[in-house]
């Protein structure tokens, strides 16, 4: 009996970490820039090309960055829920309108609403680079300092705005 | 008539290889650099490919990067930095050796060294218990032995 005993105890060491390797999603590839500063930009804003939009100026505020394209599928599925939230007023999310074509930006905007405080297009997608998107849409909390706290890879839902979003934004407006 | 046709359609795939590469021949020196070290970044968008096979528009946009990088005379670590701080150490087919990494760097040798370790000790142990058994034959066992050969022999008996 006893000389089984080892070789269950490995099996089950083994068998319990590919159980959660099945769980896990490899296409969450988890951000180094979590509790780094958000990457500076200055971007022609997407309504009016003439002003630009920069992180810098959202220090003091925590807010949503919202990486976005007209071409994005997923985006038609967090869409609802981003056009929810800005209604709550809670919490700012600008977007990235990354990768597009103005036109098509606007039109989609102009058509499925528009959530954002406002967006900034990012064209030839260098800003998304700097902020490691790999996979839109994203979604970046962060805070007052300018601080990056969490990222969402792949659309927001109601559910990962209840259990993760909103309670770090609460959190962190009260720091 | 009919011959020199088919002569000429022999010689119509030569012209298939025309066209090719046009872009890489901007820098070649460059180029191979570039594919080089693309070769040992992953493409996070399909993920079991390098980022030099990839046809995604990403690892199109950070192929342009590195290029550019490479033309500002930055040195292949520092663009291997700079994709890591920005997607992480899983772009890096070969992970560096960190804390975190130590497992996945020496685990296997752990492994097979436990594994000698155990190999050594049951050889040992088998060794042992066989010298233990194997003592001399007694007389009377030898005897018994021949006894039992013989039958074997001769059923009839």
């Amino acid at each position: 009996m006893m000389r089984f005993i080892w070789p269950f105890i490995i099996f089950v060491v083994l068998a319990g970490f590919l159980f959660v390797g099945l769980g896990l999603n490899p296409r969450e590839v988890p951000s180094p820039l979590i509790d780094k500063p958000a990457p500076a930009f200055s971007l022609p804003q997407l309504h009016d090309p003439s002003k630009q939009f920069s992180a810098e100026d959202m220090k003091g505020q925590v807010w949503l960055l919202n990486v976005w394209a007209s071409w994005c599928v997923s985006c038609r599925q967090e869409h609802p829920v981003l056009l929810d939230l800005s209604r709550q007023n809670i919490v700012p999310i600008y977007g990235l309108d990354y990768k597009d074509r103005r036109a098509d930006g606007l039109a989609w905007l102009h058509n499925g609403g528009d959530p954002y405080v406002l967006s900034a297009s990012d064209m030839d997608g260098r800003i998304g680079i700097d902020y490691g998107v790999y996979g839109v849409p994203e979604t970046y909390v962060i805070d007052k300092q300018g601080v990056i706290r969490y990222k969402q890879i792949g659309p927001v839902t109601v559910q990962s705005l209840q259990e993760k979003i909103l309670p770090l934004v609460a959190e962190l407006k009260k720091k | 008539m009919k011959r020199l046709l088919i002569l000429v359609m022999c010689l119509l795939p030569v012209y298939a290889m025309a066209g090719e590469a046009q872009d890489l021949a901007k820098d070649p020196v460059l180029e191979k650099r570039m594919i080089g070290l693309a070769e040992r970044l992953r493409c996070l968008v399909c993920q079991n490919e390098s980022l030099a096979s990839s046809h995604s528009e990403l690892a199109e946009d950070l192929r342009r990067e590195v290029r550019e990088q490479m033309s500002k005379g930055m040195n292949d670590e520092e663009i291997i930095d700079y994709l890591v701080a920005r997607y992480g150490d899983f772009v890096l087919y070969d992970p560096r050796v960190k804390s975190n990494t130590l497992l996945l760097w020496f685990g296997p040798f752990v492994l097979l060294g436990g594994g000698g370790v155990m190999l050594v000790y049951q050889l040992r142990k088998r060794k042992r218990t066989l010298a233990e058994k194997e003592t001399e034959l007694t007389p009377e066992a030898a005897q018994r032995a021949a006894q039992l050969l013989n039958e074997q022999k001769d059923p009839q008996a």
